[in-house]
């Protein structure tokens, strides 16, 4: 596809954009490093390209438009506040020489206080209609349910907090669900611990900047963690059940909110997905054709905390999708010292919409 | 036109290439000056030797600059993406065994595993506002292991050389490293995960899937692994 074509489309969609209110908005292509860096963890360094200086030190090229657009917003930015932009970003591939490295993107967010399932389905309704008529499916979901399902478990609070860090890494996930639930077996090198008195016993001396104090506060937390209650097979069951529903949005908030009766920490996360289907609605999507799928968006980068989405190719497996969005409240919060606001935005890849609307 | 091999240029690991070859009747040796980096092959026709850091063998496999080489699999591994599309493994050389493993100081009691590790990080990133460092040349590798088994709230720091010296030197918590027999690790007061294991490695015979070849060089090139007895 020809570069200039896509550039083209792309200055349409943002047009599009634009006159529906957004404010046209432009950043830099070279992200400082650091940021990106606290936000991803090192995994960001095999998708994104670093480059550096000897003034600036390492700078990434702009592997999405998101972070620098909600600092941008943070720091300067009036309440509400619609922004559209389009350009290039840039993604490492190392393992798929098909995949492309730098394409361009287009985006809308917004941050809005006043009602953010509404927000949820104007960019949802927006971007789908940016999308025109090309045969696209859409996968929906809702991060905070299982978030909720998880802050609702009856178990510790150290628990529950690493189960939350690992939403996003459903393998490593599931392993913890194992132990806490008694059905991994206690490593041996664990049971050995713990059952001496003093650990360090017989060890080599301290070293580095992890102190003896602080292995000897996780020996501590290890003990206790023996020391609790196993998570009940219930809990388990709900967690999964609620990790399978997979089906049409109505029939999916039906689904949950009978699982909401075993588990009422999920129901105000559940009424959220049902006032967004009601929000739809109104704006004149066919919720009854709306797929929903409680773990979708469980893989892609860890910022969306809420509603997600993503537009794919009906015929076209091996494209990856068109569109793709969700809610970010966390991130803002992360970025903004302090200061916090819900946000919620999608992005369109001009190219991929272009080799589609060529093929009809 | 000739097939180029491509060999370690110093050290032990030139001299058990060298040996390995020569059991098998193709004698390879250094020609002119201690210091000039030029070979010579006998026993079979139309192979060169060509001398090369084993650093830089696996670029030049995939660059198709050489026919053949032998280097670490660590080192085609950490340098060349889909590896096993850009070159032919031939035959493991049955030397220069190293295994790329994760260490944490010894007296670390609370970390065993990769779990143990991923906790540890966590909580030092509480603590500290940093994450936890892991010091490696093989920063490919490293990373995709440790994504594939979850761990998160960690970074990876470069270190070229003394790797193990690191951790006491306070520029690191911890270190992927390759190892033979564990000794320099202990010396340093550094254990292996129990689970650490990111890659066993030993002295390879490769084949560049890039590297042109006229007849001539296929017969040259069939020759030497009938020779050798690989394929």
């Amino acid at each position: 596809m020809e570069r200039a074509a896509i550039r083209a489309r792309g200055a349409q969609l943002r047009a599009l954009f634009e006159a529906e209110g957004a404010q046209v908005v432009e950043t830099g292509i070279l992200q400082p490093a650091e940021v990106l860096l606290d936000l991803y963890g090192e995994d960001i360094r095999a998708r994104a390209y670093v480059t550096s200086d000897a003034l600036r030190g390492e700078q990434m090229l702009r592997p999405d438009f998101t972070v620098p657009v909600v600092q941008m917003h943070m720091a300067y930015g009036a309440e509400p506040a619609r922004y559209t932009y389009a350009g290039e970003v840039f993604r490492r591939q190392e393992d798929d020489a098909d995949r492309a490295n730098e394409y361009i993107q287009v985006g809308y967010e917004v941050f809005d206080r006043e009602n953010p399932v509404d927000a949820d389905a104007e960019v949802f309704t927006l971007i789908r209609r940016a999308l025109g008529d090309a045969p696209l499916r859409a996968a929906t979901g809702d991060i905070g349910v299982l978030m909720a399902a998880v802050d609702g478990l009856q178990t510790t609070d150290a628990r529950k907090a690493a189960l939350r860090r690992h939403i996003w890494r459903p393998r490593r996930f599931r392993a913890l669900i194992d132990r806490y639930a008694g059905r991994a077996p206690v490593p041996p090198a664990r049971a050995a611990l713990l059952s001496v008195s003093d650990p360090f016993d017989g060890l080599p001396p301290e070293i580095g900047v992890r102190s003896q104090a602080e292995v000897a506060a996780r020996v501590a937390a290890l003990r206790a963690d023996a020391e609790a209650a196993p998570l009940a097979e219930r809990d388990v069951l709900l967690l999964d059940a609620i990790l399978s529903v997979r089906e049409s949005l109505p029939n999916a908030i039906e689904h949950l909110r009978d699982i909401a009766v075993d588990l009422p920490a999920i129901d105000p996360a559940v009424e959220r997905v049902a006032a967004r289907m009601r929000a739809l609605e109104k704006r004149g999507v066919d919720v009854e054709r709306l797929d929903f799928e409680a773990s979708y968006g469980r893989t892609s980068m860890e910022y969306y905390d809420g509603f997600v989405f993503g537009f794919y190719a009906e015929n076209r497996a091996d494209l990856p999708a068109v569109a793709t969005g969700g809610r970010y409240d966390a991130l803002t919060r992360v970025l903004g010292q302090g200061a916090e606001i819900p946000a919620v935005g999608g992005v369109i890849r001009p190219g991929l919409l272009l080799e589609l609307e060529g093929s009809k | 036109m000739s097939v180029k091999l491509g060999v370690p240029s110093k050290g032990r690991l030139m001299e058990k290439t060298f040996e390995w070859f020569g059991d098998r009747g193709v004698t390879l040796s250094r020609t002119g000056s201690d210091r000039e980096y030029a070979g010579a092959v006998a026993g079979v026709d139309n192979i060169e030797l060509v001398l090369l850091s084993a650093g830089e063998i696996p670029r030049e496999l995939a660059a198709g600059r050489i026919h053949l080489g032998v280097t670490g699999t660590d080192l085609v591994r950490e340098k060349l993406g889909q590896w096993d599309q850009q070159v032919e493994e031939l035959a493991e050389l049955g030397f220069g065994h190293a295994d790329l493993i994760i260490a944490v100081p010894g007296f670390w009691a609370d970390v065993d595993t990769l779990d143990d590790l991923d906790a540890a990080a966590a909580a030092f990133r509480l603590k500290h506002g940093f994450r936890l460092r892991i010091a490696t040349k093989y920063h490919r590798l490293v990373r995709e292991f440790l994504r594939d088994n979850g761990v998160a709230d960690y970074q990876l720091v470069d270190s070229q050389g003394a790797t193990e010296g690191t951790v006491k030197n306070e520029t690191a918590e911890a270190v992927a490293d390759i190892t033979s027999t564990g000794d320099t690790l202990r010396a340093n007061h550094l254990k292996i995960l129990s689970d650490g294991l990111i890659l066993k490695s030993q002295a390879t015979l490769f084949r560049s899937r890039n590297a042109p070849l006229d007849d001539v060089d296929r017969a040259a090139l069939k020759a030497l692994c009938a020779k050798l007895r690989v394929d």
